[in-house]
């Protein structure tokens, strides 16, 4: 136990460094964009003048790597400063959207993670079976399709067609969890469409290579029931890359859904990131790009730390 | 089934007043097809009695975070219109195109058009219960004045002074004489506003407006409930009015035909007639003074030389651009920037056509043409293809045009006013003055081509000093004129506002001079149950 402890220590620090490195890139590259805030923002009203008042007010007269010092302390001691462009807190701004983006993500991720396993289970214990095939081929269509077309065809059939779903997912604090689950079925039913086939297959693909190792082959001997041979005997060691690809998928499911949110007018984390860059309220960008960062750093620690808990070589190393 | 599309015959003016026309189409009663500058794509939303109550759920193309309640920085669709529902300005353009008053009552001009002087509306009251006096308004104009990043700054820099004269009244003071300097108060940005301590909040988001502001979540919605002491009484007849940001032009077709929205603006024209087919739908525009440009940098070789100018403007199928940029939903521009719907249009100077022999011959005399067009889709929609299309119809006059794609970001900062040529566009304006002052005066900040011409600035300050019509428009032909033949812009059309909205939305005579009428239509419109 003390060895994970170590390990989770390590990574953490790891993981510091790393959201160090990324917040120095995301400053530094969105200052090479060219133009700043009060140009993006005036546009084609731009004067000279505008721009100078503008840039004054905004703080932009100081150099990049005052700005970004400034920032450094801020958010070390948990702040994570104002908008540039409309004055309020970042926290707050960020708030009700990480919200937003972690509801549709964990939606999509309550369907999508156990419907990937129990359809990778049934593929590897029924494998090369029309079942197994015809659930390959659905899955894999429906990867290779972007997933704005799949959104569009959604929005056809439920929305326009049938009429049972709203078109856009407008939703908004004052609403019940039902109404929210209900507007958000959709884009979550899209997302879900998009990520089940990767887990799924390496499910079946984790499980079909231990099927051959020879304790199965004793389990079968034993006269063990083919389900009870997957769930208890192939499954626990094939949880490691399983996990890993969760993982991956949970994190897209935060980071990624940006297209997803656009095609339902979804206000979420990956709108914003998108609205701050080409603005570039870097202030905003940062917070975002941490955000993002963090995620991907968590999730990849927590994978990783359960493939060493299911993994006793790993876990007692010599 | 064929869509129906009522187009009427161009209406220009000289030939019939807008507001003759208007009145004598409603004695026709040729209601549904036409009034001031409106046109019917499909069905019917005109006319039938207002009434009130309902929710007004729109669907807006613009909306972005980093929009804010400062009316500073009002600056796209969606901002606009939450601009006009809290707030209330001196005065408004009707549907016929006239100025009149909102919250001044009256105004009148003195000293050859250098004093004016603007009785305001008494009783009018604010969200927070304040009564509008004449500090408010001097308060709120400041704020668009000296040290400050307002767009309005360039605008307001013709006043000297501004005073109140009891609480009711306030004059200004011009540093030039300006006939329609009533206009230039009328600016979207400058929005009335309560002062405090000789200041305003800026981002109280508290006005005279129909509407009082409940919740606003920048880039992605807007709510406010009906304002019940608004001082117009035949006028904002929702109960509530919602705002939503959709970008994308798929999903706010999508919002409309679902339900979710009842108004939608910025229609996309590939799809437009598609949409007004679906029952139950009503697609409508009104043409304005929006137009599409190419400006040419007047002091950067080869376009220096107005023969290379002359040649490019003829070298360019503007009914073609009509016809398969704007769908048809616009109409030919004649390379100056005054609109039909402009009381000093030029209705009788000659429209320029494509012609690639006279084109050849005036690039013969420059010597051969070969120059680059830089285009992005920021500058407007189908900008990109526009250039494309000029490019192959110049080559049919032996000019080369090599189309440079740019990126939409960074267009406005980077391209334009930068690059020798480009694409760009501009909303017009109400008036000739304020449309020349803003991007033809050769001192202007936004004169886009670098143009300077003596002659044309010197006419630009008799006409805003000159009080007789006939005067005006004497020379405001003339300018239009010497902008068409020698100025940098070509202007090959003019695009019209397209929205659509579900059956039950109603309205009267609409107003171009923004999209949606005028951004107001939350307070004009009215549902039919």
């Amino acid at each position: 136990m003390k060895h994970i402890l170590k390990i989770v220590a390590q990574r953490i620090a790891l993981g510091f460094l790393t959201l160090f490195a990324i917040s120095l890139i995301i400053t530094f590259g969105v200052e090479l964009l060219p133009g700043d805030l009060a140009q993006a923002i005036l546009g084609q009203a731009a004067t000279p003048d505008a721009v100078r008042v503008f840039r004054i007010e905004l703080g932009l007269d100081k150099p990049a790597y005052l700005r970004y010092l400034d920032w450094l302390g801020g958010m070390a001691t948990g702040d994570m400063g104002v908008s540039l462009s409309n004055k309020r807190q970042i926290s707050e701004l960020v708030g009700i959207r990480l919200s937003n983006t972690l509801f549709l993500g964990g939606f999509a991720a309550l369907v999508a993670i156990p419907l990937a396993l129990a359809l990778g289970i049934l593929a590897a214990l029924y494998r090369n079976s029309l079942f197994d095939r015809s659930i390959n081929l659905v899955t894999v269509t429906s990867i290779s399709f972007p997933e704005f077309f799949i959104a569009y065809v959604l929005i056809l059939f439920f929305a326009v067609k049938l009429g049972w779903f709203p078109g856009i997912s407008n939703i908004s604090t004052e609403l019940s969890l039902g109404d929210k689950l209900y507007r958000t079925l959709l884009p979550a039913a899209t997302l879900t469409l998009v990520c089940v086939a990767h887990m799924m297959r390496m499910t079946r693909a984790s499980i079909i290579n231990l099927l051959s190792s020879p304790y199965i082959e004793m389990a079968r001997l034993k006269g063990i029931k083919p389900m009870r041979i997957i769930l208890r005997h192939a499954l626990p060691n094939a949880l490691a890359p399983i996990v890993n690809v969760i993982a991956l998928n949970l994190a897209y499911l935060v980071v990624g859904v940006v297209i997803v949110e656009v095609v339902f007018v979804y206000p979420g984390l990956g709108q914003l990131l998108v609205d701050s860059v080409s603005k570039r309220d870097v202030p905003v960008v940062q917070a975002c790009s941490m955000i993002f960062a963090s995620v991907y750093i968590l999730l990849n620690l927590f994978a990783d730390i359960i493939s060493i808990v299911t993994n006793p070589r790993l876990l007692y190393p010599r | 089934m064929k869509h129906k599309i009522h187009k009427k015959g161009q209406l220009k003016s000289g030939q019939i007043t807008r507001r003759g026309f208007v009145g004598g189409s409603i004695a026709l009663g040729a209601a549904g097809t036409m009034a001031g500058s409106l046109l019917t794509l499909s069905g019917n939303a005109f006319a039938s009695t207002a009434r009130r109550g309902g929710r007004m759920r729109a669907g807006l193309a613009h909306g972005s975070t980093t929009d804010t309640l400062d009316p500073a920085s009002y600056e796209n669709g969606f901002t606009g219109v939450m601009n006009y529902s809290l707030h209330n300005h001196l005065g408004e353009v009707d549907a016929t195109g006239a100025l009149v008053p909102e919250l001044a009552e009256s105004w009148e001009a003195s000293n050859g058009a250098k004093t004016w002087v603007v009785n305001l509306r008494q009783g009018v009251e604010f969200h927070n219960g304040k009564t509008l006096d004449s500090d408010d308004v001097i308060a709120s104009f400041q704020h668009h004045m000296g040290e400050t990043k307002s767009p309005a700054k360039s605008l307001l820099e013709q006043v000297t002074s501004m005073r109140t004269d009891g609480k009711n009244r306030v004059i200004f003071e011009l540093s030039g004489a300006n006939a329609d300097f009533m206009f230039i108060t009328i600016d979207y940005h400058i929005a009335i506003k309560a002062a405090k301590d000789g200041k305003i909040d800026a981002l109280d988001g508290i006005g005279t407006g129909g509407y009082v502001l409940e919740s606003f979540e920048p880039g992605v919605r807007f709510y406010a409930k009906r304002h019940a002491n608004y001082f117009k009484p035949d006028s904002a007849w929702f109960d509530e009015l919602e705002l939503l940001s959709i970008v994308d032009p798929t999903a706010r077709i999508n919002a409309l035909t679902t339900g979710e929205v009842d108004v939608i603006d910025r229609v996309d024209l590939k799809t437009a007639h598609l949409l007004a087919r679906q029952s139950g739908i009503n697609v409508e525009e009104t043409t304005g003074t929006k137009h599409y440009t190419f400006p040419m940098r007047c002091d950067t070789a080869p376009f220096d030389d107005n023969n290379v100018r002359m040649a490019l403007k003829l070298a360019v199928k503007r009914d073609e651009l009509v016809e398969k940029i704007l769908y048809g939903h616009g109409t030919v521009g004649n390379d100056h920037p005054i609109a039909p719907i402009n009381q000093y249009h030029a209705a009788t100077l000659p429209q320029r056509v494509y012609d690639p022999d006279k084109a050849r011959f005036y690039a013969d005399k420059a010597g051969g043409i070969k120059v680059q067009l830089h285009a992005a889709d920021a500058a407007f929609p189908g900008a990109v293809d526009a250039a494309v299309l000029y490019k192959e119809h110049a080559a049919a006059a032996g000019i080369e045009i090599e189309v440079v794609r740019a990126p939409n970001d960074g267009y406005w900062s980077n391209i334009w006013m930068n690059k020798p040529w480009g694409a760009s566009y501009w909303g017009g304006r109400s008036t000739e003055d304020w449309m020349f002052t803003t991007a033809y005066l050769s001192t202007a900040s936004w004169n886009e081509s670098f143009w300077k011409n003596e002659r044309f600035d010197e006419l630009l300050f008799m006409g805003r000093a000159e009080t007789n019509t006939d005067l005006r428009r004497e020379i405001y032909y003339e300018m239009q004129e010497i902008v068409k033949d020698d100025c940098g812009e070509v202007i090959p059309m003019f695009a019209n506002y397209v929205f659509a909205s579900v059956e039950k939305v109603k309205h009267g005579a609409m107003a171009g001079n923004w999209d949606l009428d005028g951004e107001k239509f939350f307070e004009r419109w009215w549902f039919d149950f």
